[in-house]
C-alpha cells in the first residue's frame, strides 16, 4: 500500500492547484486521476475564461475567489509559463432592460471588488472592438482569456516537479480507516493511505463526499455544447463578447477568442444526468448557430472546424433546487477532509485562490514546514511558430528537429511533439499530445499530423501498435497489423 | 537570402509535371520544395491501380505513377528538397520554408508554381453529432494506415460520403479482412466514379445508400455504433428513417479542399466555388508570377488531368521566365446554367486553351456550350454528365474574341 501525508482525489485545475500549492511544504503528495490525463473533464471543456468577479453574489466564495485569481493571474502566467491575454469583456446591450440589467451588474461588480467597470456607448465600442453587436455595453477592462489545458498541464507539471506523485488510470472505487485514523482509499490499482483527503473530484464530488461518509451533497451536472471556429474567423474576434445577462443573471450562448486565435461559439445550458456524456446534438448545434450568429457576424460554416461540450459540476440544494456557492469544507464529522463540492464557473479563475484555502484548513490542524526546494516556476514547450525568423533558424540549428513540421495547420514542430509524448506525468495518449502541443487542433483537424505524431508515439516509448490510445483505455486507435504486416 | 528563377511547392504529381515541362521549355533554374521525406504526394500511399489511362495509355499504381516522374526529375538533374515545409510565401515572392538538413531557408524567386494538392474535410466541418471517441477517420488517413504503415484500423466499418478515396478504401479494408458494412451518400447520387462504385462495392457486394447520411457517433472510447437516417433533397434526416449500425470504425470520405493556406498568404484571391485560386488561361494567378495547378486550383478526379494542367502551367510559366510577361485576360469566363465551376476564370481571347468545368447535379443527353457575347463558340453534346467527372474542352482562338466575356453552361 502506497501512503501519503496528502491525497487529493482528481487533477482538473483545482486538484492540481491543490497539488502545486502544497509541494510548497513539507508533505508527501498524491494526486489519483480516473483518467488519462489531466483536465479530461470540466476543467478542459470551458471557454477558457478568467473571470473578473462580477457576476457571483458579493461575499461568496466565487466572488470572493475570481477576484482574487484574477488580481494575481498575470503574474501566475508568467511564474508557469502558459499563454495568457488580459483582453477585457464585453456585455452588450440593446434594451432599457438590458441597461438596467447591466447598471446593476457594475453595482455588484463594485461590491465584489472588480475595478475599473463601465458603461460605455456605441463611440467607444467601435474603439474597443467595431465588430460586436448591441447599442451600449459594460466594459470590463480585467476579464482575460487563458488555455485551460495548459493552465492545468502547467501547474500539475510545477506540482509534479516538485515532487507530487500522479496517479493516471487510477480511480477511487471506496474509502475506509486504518487503526491509526488514516484514511484509506481504494482504487483499481490498489489502496493508497493518507493523512489528509482532498475531494476534488468535480463531477463526482458529491459520490467521493459520500465514500468519504459526508452525504448529503447533490450535484447537478450542467451541460453546453460549443462551436470552435477557424482562426480565419477569429481574425474578427477582439474582445470576448457577452449578451447582457439573463433575469436570472446567467449569460446566453457568446462568442471568446482563444489565446490562439481560434473563436469559441457557445455554451448554450442544460441539466443532464451523466455530467460525462459528452456528445453534441443536432438540436443543440441548430441553436448555437442562430444565437452564435447574434453574438458573432462571421458565424458562418466554413468556419466550423470542430464541435464539443462540457459540463458543470453545479452544486444545488436538494429542497430548494437553488444553485449554491463553492463548498471548501474540512467537516468535523471526518477528520482529514477537505471537501470541495460544487467547484464549477469560476472554478478556472479560482483554482490558485481554492487551493490557497486549503492549505489555510490544514494549517488549523497541523503545522506545515516550508520545502526549501520548492520551485514556483515552470517551463513550458517551446513553441516554434511563435518564435521570430532568426530565433527558429537557431532552433534548428540546435535541434534539427525543429525543422520538421508535423502539424501544418498550427505549425508545430517534431521538436514539440517529442517533448510531449515525454511530458513530466507520463501522459502518453494522442490527445494528450494535442492538448500540450496544439497538434491536429487546426483546420485539418489531425489529417496530415495524426498518422505522423501515432508514429512518433510508437518510436518514443516502444508502444505496440494495439497499445496507442486517443484518450482512455478501450479508445484503442487500431486493431492490428494488415495481413503480415507485423512482418514488413 | 538566395534566388531562384522557379520555385515549385510541393512534390506530387503537379509539381514534378510542372518541374519537368519547365526544363524541357529550357527553364535551367528550378527547386522543388516537398514536405515530406519523398517525391510523390498523395500517389504514395494509393498503392491501387488506374492511374495513368490517359497519360501513359497503361495502367499504373499511384507509387509507379510517381515514379515515371520522380526518374526523370532525378535525370534532368532538377534540384529537390525533400522534409522541407514552406511556412509563408509573400506576395513579392520571397518563400520561407524550413527543413532538418536545409534549416531556415528564405529564397526570392521569380516565379512560384503553387502545387500543394488538397486535404481531406473533417468530421468537424460536417457538425456531426455525437460523441467523440477513436475509430473515426478521414479516408485519406486510414488509407495512410494501411498502406504505408501496415496498421489496420478497423474492423466493423462504415463509410460515410461516396467520395473516390472512400470507394477505394472500401477495397482495400474489405481485402484486408474488415467487414464494410455499407456507404451512406447524403446525395442522391454518387460523388465518387462510375468506375469505382463498379470495381471497389459492386465487385465486392458492399451496399450503397444513397440520400443517407450519419446522424449520430456512439461511443465513449472507442467507436461502437453509429446511426443512419434518410435525407430529404435538402440533405436534412427524415424522422422515423434512423437506423443503428454496430460498428467500430467510421470512414468518412465528404470531399476534398484545396490546400490554400500558402497562397493566402501571398495574397492570391480564391474562388469560392473552387476554394482554389482565381487563375487566367496560363494558370497564373491574381498576383503575377504566382501560378497554380492540379488539386491546389481545384479538385480532379483523375491524377493524369493533373499532370496535363501543370504541364500547361509550366508552359506559361516558363513563358513568362523567359519573355519576362503574359498577354493580358482582360475576359472574364463566368459558370452559367448547372455549371459548378470553370477554369480558368479569365482569358485573353487570343489563344488556345483548355476549359476545366464541373456540372452541379447528374444530367443526360445534354450539351456543354460556350458563348462569347452570346455568340457559340463552342458545343459539345454529352450523354450522360456527372458531377464526379471533370469535363474538359479544348478551345482553339481561332474561334474566339478579344472583346467579350465568356459563358459556359449546360442546356
Amino acid at each position: 500500500m502506497q501512503r501519503y501525508d496528502v491525497i487529493i482525489i482528481g487533477g482538473g485545475v483545482v486538484g492540481s492547484a491543490v497539488a502545486r500549492e502544497l509541494t510548497r511544504y513539507r508533505l508527501s503528495v498524491a494526486v489519483l486521476e480516473k483518467e488519462s490525463d489531466v483536465c479530461t473533464h470540466t476543467s478542459g471543456r470551458n471557454t477558457g475564461m478568467l473571470h473578473a468577479g462580477f457576476l457571483y453574489k458579493t461575499g461568496s466564495l466565487k466572488a470572493q475567489c475570481a477576484v482574487e485569481g484574477n488580481a494575481e493571474f498575470d503574474r501566475v502566467a508568467k511564474e508557469l509559463d502558459v499563454p495568457f491575454k488580459r483582453t477585457g469583456k464585453l456585455l452588450i446591450g440593446f434594451t432599457e432592460e438590458h441597461r438596467q440589467r447591466l447598471l446593476a451588474m457594475i453595482e455588484r461588480g463594485r461590491a465584489n471588488g472588480v475595478p475599473g467597470m463601465e458603461l460605455i456607448d456605441r463611440a467607444r465600442m467601435d474603439e474597443i472592438d467595431p465588430s460586436a453587436g448591441g447599442n451600449f455595453a459594460v466594459y470590463c477592462p480585467t476579464s482575460g482569456i487563458l488555455d485551460p489545458f495548459l493552465y492545468t498541464i502547467a501547474l500539475a507539471e510545477n506540482a509534479a516537479e516538485n515532487g507530487a506523485r500522479y496517479h493516471l488510470y487510477t480511480e477511487v472505487v471506496g474509502c475506509g480507516r486504518l487503526e491509526d485514523g488514516s484514511h484509506v482509499l481504494h482504487t483499481n490499482k490498489g489502496d493508497f493511505a493518507c493523512r489528509w483527503v482532498i475531494n476534488s473530484a468535480g463531477l463526482r464530488s458529491a459520490k467521493i463526499s459520500e465514500m468519504l461518509g459526508i452525504p448529503g451533497y447533490v450535484i447537478q451536472p450542467v451541460k453546453g455544447e460549443y462551436f470552435v471556429l477557424d482562426k480565419k474567423a477569429g481574425a474578427f474576434a477582439k474582445i470576448p463578447v457577452y449578451p447582457a445577462p439573463t433575469e436570472r443573471n446567467t449569460f446566453d450562448t457568446h462568442a471568446t477568442p482563444t489565446v490562439d486565435g481560434n473563436v469559441l461559439v457557445g455554451p448554450n445550458s442544460f441539466n443532464v444526468q451523466d455530467g460525462e456524456d459528452y456528445s453534441v446534438r443536432q438540436i443543440g448545434m441548430d441553436g448555437l448557430q442562430e444565437s452564435g450568429a447574434r453574438m458573432f457576424r462571421h458565424m458562418k460554416r466554413e468556419y466550423y472546424i470542430r464541435t464539443f461540450a462540457g459540463a458543470r459540476p453545479k452544486r444545488i440544494d436538494p429542497a430548494t433546487g437553488e444553485i449554491q456557492d463553492f463548498l471548501i469544507d474540512r467537516p468535523d464529522s471526518v477528520p482529514g477532509v477537505i471537501n470541495l463540492v460544487g467547484i464549477e464557473s469560476p472554478g478556472l479563475t479560482s483554482a490558485l485562490p481554492i487551493a490557497r484555502r486549503v492549505v489555510g484548513l490544514i494549517r488549523e490542524k497541523e503545522e506545515l514546514t516550508p520545502n526549501p526546494a520548492f520551485n514556483p516556476v515552470h517551463r513550458s514547450i517551446r513553441r516554434f511558430h511563435e518564435a521570430s525568423r532568426e530565433e527558429q533558424a537557431a532552433l534548428i540549428a540546435q535541434n534539427p528537429d525543429y525543422g520538421e513540421i508535423i502539424c501544418r495547420c498550427e505549425t508545430i514542430t517534431r521538436a514539440e511533439i517529442v517533448a510531449a509524448i515525454h511530458n513530466p506525468l507520463g501522459v502518453s495518449t494522442v490527445n494528450g499530445i494535442k492538448v500540450r502541443t496544439r497538434a491536429s487542433m487546426g483546420r485539418c483537424q489531425g489529417g496530415y499530423c495524426e498518422t505522423r505524431i501515432t508514429a512518433l508515439i510508437r518510436e518514443e516509448l516502444g508502444k505496440a501498435v494495439g497499445d496507442v490510445r486517443l484518450t482512455n483505455g478501450s479508445s484503442a486507435m487500431f486493431t492490428g497489423f494488415v495481413k503480415g504486416g507485423d512482418q514488413a | 537570402m538566395t534566388h531562384r528563377q522557379a520555385v515549385i511547392i510541393g512534390g506530387g504529381p503537379a509539381g514534378l509535371a510542372a518541374a519537368l515541362r519547365l526544363r524541357e521549355k529550357g527553364v535551367s533554374d528550378i527547386l522543388i520544395l516537398e514536405r515530406e521525406q519523398r517525391l510523390g504526394g498523395i500517389l504514395r500511399q494509393c498503392i491501387h491501380d488506374g492511374f495513368g489511362l490517359t497519360r501513359f495509355g497503361e495502367s499504373l499504381s499511384g507509387p509507379e505513377y510517381a515514379q515515371r516522374f520522380i526518374d526523370r526529375v532525378q535525370q534532368e538533374g532538377i534540384e529537390c528538397i525533400t522534409d522541407c515545409t514552406v511556412l509563408d510565401i509573400t506576395p513579392d515572392k520571397v518563400v520561407t520554408a524550413v527543413g532538418r538538413s536545409c534549416g531556415l531557408l528564405q529564397i526570392r524567386a521569380d516565379a512560384v508554381l503553387l502545387t500543394m494538392g488538397c486535404r481531406e474535410r473533417t468530421r468537424g466541418a460536417l457538425a456531426t453529432p455525437g460523441t467523440r471517441p477513436a475509430g473515426v477517420y478521414t479516408a485519406g488517413v486510414a488509407q495512410n494506415y494501411i498502406n504505408l504503415q501496415n496498421i489496420m484500423v478497423g474492423r466493423e466499418v462504415v463509410i460515410l460520403g461516396s467520395g473516390d478515396i472512400g470507394l477505394i478504401m472500401a477495397r482495400r479494408l474489405t481485402l484486408e479482412g474488415a467487414h464494410v458494412l455499407g456507404v451512406y451518400e447524403v446525395q442522391p447520387y454518387p460523388s465518387g466514379l462510375p468506375r469505382n462504385i463498379e470495381q471497389c462495392l459492386n465487385d465486392y457486394g458492399i451496399p450503397l445508400h444513397l440520400s443517407h447520411t450519419v446522424v449520430d457517433i456512439r461511443g465513449r472510447e472507442r467507436l461502437s455504433s453509429v446511426v443512419v437516417a434518410q435525407c430529404d433533397e435538402r440533405f436534412r434526416p427524415i424522422p422515423s428513417t434512423e437506423q443503428e449500425i454496430p460498428c467500430d470504425t467510421l470512414i468518412l470520405s465528404v470531399g476534398l479542399i484545396p490546400e490554400n493556406e500558402l497562397s493566402l498568404a501571398a495574397g492570391v484571391e480564391l474562388d469560392a466555388r473552387t476554394r482554389g485560386a482565381f487563375v487566367d488561361e496560363h494558370h497564373q494567378t491574381g498576383v503575377p508570377g504566382i501560378f497554380a495547378a492540379g488539386n491546389v486550383l481545384h479538385v480532379h478526379d483523375l491524377v493524369d488531368f493533373v499532370s496535363l494542367e501543370a504541364e500547361q502551367l509550366a508552359d506559361s510559366a516558363a513563358e513568362y521566365l523567359l519573355s519576362g510577361s503574359l498577354p493580358e485576360c482582360g475576359l472574364e469566363v463566368k459558370a452559367g446554367q448547372d455549371v459548378g465551376h470553370v477554369i480558368p476564370q479569365r482569358i485573353s481571347g487570343t489563344r488556345d486553351f483548355t476549359l476545366s468545368l464541373r456540372v452541379r447535379r447528374p444530367l443526360q443527353n445534354v450539351s456543354v456550350v460556350v458563348r462569347q457575347g452570346g455568340r457559340e463558340v463552342l458545343r459539345r453534346k454529352m450523354r450522360k454528365a456527372l458531377p464526379a467527372e471533370m469535363i474538359q474542352l479544348p478551345i482553339k482562338a481561332e474561334k474566339l474574341t478579344a472583346d467579350a466575356d465568356m459563358e459556359v453552361c449546360v442546356e
